[in-house]
């Protein structure tokens, strides 16, 4: 039986440099056996949609402490949708007020993840949300 | 010991006898850094000598400090990091500060001024102003100073990739009020090595922007003899996950490549080493934290006397700033980050620190309030003058244990210089990703520890309060208003400043790239003219060409 394994992109969308968490969740979607794609720091919403579709992947996951996530986010979402990708399961994390989470998470954002969440909860709770995803297109999971 | 009988007097064989059969916690006993400890600590651990690695404060190689007289001649500088929005909020937010008690100030500037882009660059879409404060000319500065005698404050600039930019405003600024280079004090952080390490806030690659490093503390030699140049700072290594060993390492690492850049551009070892100063973070683990001070003063010493033949003692000594560690906060239950700072803020003093931040309580979640800030501010206070720690000098040394740990962090620390010169030096290190590599495995070793459970966090993994809700603290929000405002104030000053003379300041800009005229000069004359943040630094970018990190995952 072939497994699908989900395929994710891990974006540093703006100017901020903290990468510490970008880099250990996509080491630890990686340990999960998910495909993990790093985009590198600095990238501009269209860059990020476009490794996006590029890759194909199934998730992207956004990362961000510098404060700008309500400007770069929703911009994001609409590179994604612009380019044919706007099915994929969007989360992201970092420095961002609960209001600001359900804000996004109303807003074409499946989840938000905030400081001290376990990596491995992320991880879990991503395969599961495939799984139920994978399912519905009738893939083997 | 197997000869000692149990009927010995003999107190360590009959404390050994009594550890052997007792139950002992089941919990980790190493260190933050994940360094194993013995359950204690004899004079066969320490064989410190009090010549050779002691000294006494303010005599060489400083161990227990770089003043005879440490916090009784003058206590440590209270200063708080701070920026958001406009030059004007953040002029507010430092006569706050001044009015109650700060004695420094300590800009934070915004991700946009920090990677040397104007506000009205589409790059800095969103960020205008939200982690510190926006500084896009000239103009600006002078209102961040309006109304602050810039020839009697010390001012700290956290900037490195466009440090000799702001520098160069800071210069103009002070100049149009009556100040000289010559009396203006203060640093700017312009540790350009640990942001490809870690930070990543750079500008240019590596070689040119040493080069501006290099020109810098050449002009500011002749004219600015009381700025200090870099603050090679270990602050933000930790803050991506490094150890306390590695953050020592690299940092002092870096401050030597900077020292073998000056004496290879024909400087004087010894005009440009005493303006060169420190900044390490204050993290968790009380010991090992003030051990890595002690550690980092000696280490220095011995470099720079020995290796790089300093003659004049304030080349030996690191004098050095102090952050309480911001990745140490939670945000969960967030009021105990007042009592993780304060401890922290402990640490930095007994090690000897000559100046200090210490975080806010509510951090983890948006930049600090007016009230978070003054908590912080007090805890420092309540050290400096309730607790007594500032008394007496290095009161720690002597300690087996603090003796042990800090020749056990001068040894990482050799092992590491050594493996960085087989690798080729810092920057082929960087260029390879040796030392991103390192802080990634040291940050994705500690997030396991967490999760599993053998590193404890309270609030997140321990004493966990079910059914948390949002926290209730106030949240300090940024006005959007900013951003535009400072569209309009760019697009007044293009619109009336006098295109001819910027055009000229940036052609000797782009010159001076090409030959070996001193930069910082024309980034000075180019403020006066008014040259935007973002037009300098593209001339930069044109000439020198970009970073591109290297990918190590």
């Amino acid at each position: 039986m072939s497994e699908r394994r989900i395929r994710v992109l891990i974006g540093k969308p703006g100017l901020d440099g903290h990468d510490r968490g970008a880099k250990t969740v996509a080491s630890v979607l990686r340990d999960h056996g998910m495909e993990v794609i790093y985009t590198g720091l600095h990238q501009t919403p269209a860059m990020i949609a476009e490794a996006a579709a590029q890759e194909d992947v199934d998730v992207v996951g956004l990362s961000i402490l510098s404060g700008a996530h309500m400007q770069l986010f929703p911009k994001i979402r609409d590179e994604l949708t612009s380019r044919g990708k706007g099915d994929v399961l969007l989360v992201g994390g970092g420095i961002i007020p609960h209001d600001d989470i359900d804000a996004l998470e109303a807003d074409g954002f499946a989840k938000l993840f905030g400081p001290g969440t376990k990596t491995t909860d992320i991880a879990n709770w991503i395969e599961e949300e495939m799984k139920t995803r994978f399912e519905k297109e009738g893939d083997e999971v | 010991m197997s000869t000692v009988e149990k009927t010995s007097s003999d107190p360590r064989a009959l404390w050994e006898e009594a550890l052997r059969g007792a139950k002992l916690r089941d919990v980790d006993f190493t260190t933050l850094s994940g360094e194993e400890l013995k359950v204690i600590y004899t004079a066969e651990d320490a064989s410190f000598s009090e010549r050779d690695d002691l000294g006494m404060p303010g005599q060489f190689p400083y161990t227990r400090g770089v003043h005879p007289t440490m916090y009784r001649g003058r206590l440590w500088t209270m200063r708080q990091f701070a920026g958001f929005g406009s030059a004007a909020q953040t002029n507010e937010r430092f006569k706050f500060l001044l009015a109650n008690g700060q004695t420094g100030l300590s800009v934070a500037f915004d991700f946009p001024t920090l990677m040397g882009h104007d506000s009205d660059e589409e790059i800095s879409l969103g960020e205008v102003g939200q982690v510190g404060v926006a500084i896009s000319s000239l103009a600006d500065m002078e209102t961040l100073f309006e109304g602050i005698p810039m020839g009697e404050v010390s001012t700290s600039m956290t900037i490195n990739g466009p440090a000799p930019i702001l520098l160069a405003f800071y210069i103009a600024a002070a100049e149009r009020q009556g100040v000289p280079p010559e009396k203006i004090r203060g640093t700017v952080q312009n540790d350009i090595l640990k942001e490809y390490q870690a930070q990543h806030a750079w500008l240019v690659a590596p070689e040119p922007a040493l080069r501006m490093i290099t020109d810098m503390m050449a002009y500011c030699s002749d004219h600015a003899p009381q700025w200090n140049t870099i603050s090679i700072s270990g602050y933000h290594i930790r803050e991506a996950g490094s150890t306390a060993a590695q953050e020592l390492a690299f940092t002092l690492a870096n401050g030597m490549e900077y020292v073998r850049r000056g004496i290879a551009a024909g400087l004087d070892v010894d005009e440009f080493a005493p303006r060169l100063s420190f900044f390490f973070d204050s993290h968790l683990d009380f010991f090992e934290e003030i051990c890595k001070f002690r550690a980092a003063r000696r280490i220095w010493a011995r470099k720079m006397r020995d290796e790089f033949g300093a003659k004049n003692p304030k080349s030996w000594m690191v004098r050095f700033h102090t952050q309480t560690a911001g990745v140490s906060l939670t945000a969960q239950q967030p009021e105990n980050n007042i009592v993780r700072t304060a401890y922290q803020a402990l640490a930095a003093v007994l090690g000897g620190t000559q100046s200090l931040h210490t975080n806010s309580m509510d951090e983890t979640l948006s930049l600090p309030t007016e009230k978070a800030v003054k908590i912080a501010l007090r805890t420092q206070q309540i050290l400096a003058e309730e607790t007594g720690v500032a008394n007496v000098i290095d009161p720690l040394a002597g300690s087996y244990f603090v003796e042990e740990q800090t020749d056990r962090l001068e040894e990482q620390a050799e092992a590491y210089f050594k493996e960085i010169e087989e690798r080729g030096g810092v920057v082929p290190s960087i260029e390879s990703g040796f030392f991103q590599s390192e802080i990634h495995r040291s940050a994705l070793k500690y997030q396991r520890a967490v999760e599993a459970g053998t590193k404890r966090v309270v609030g997140v993994n321990s004493y966990v309060e079910e059914g948390e809700g949002q926290p209730e603290i106030d949240i300090h929000r940024i006005d959007p208003s900013v951003e535009s405002d400072q569209h309009e104030r760019l697009a007044a000053l293009r619109g009336s400043r006098d295109s001819a003379a910027v055009e000229s300041a940036l052609a000797a800009v782009r010159e001076a790239c090409r030959g070996d005229a001193n930069l910082q000069e024309r980034f000075v004359a180019a403020a006066h003219a008014s040259c935007t943040l973002g037009e300098i630094a593209q001339v930069l970018r044109e000439e020198f060409g970009e970073f591109k990190e290297p990918k190590i995952l």
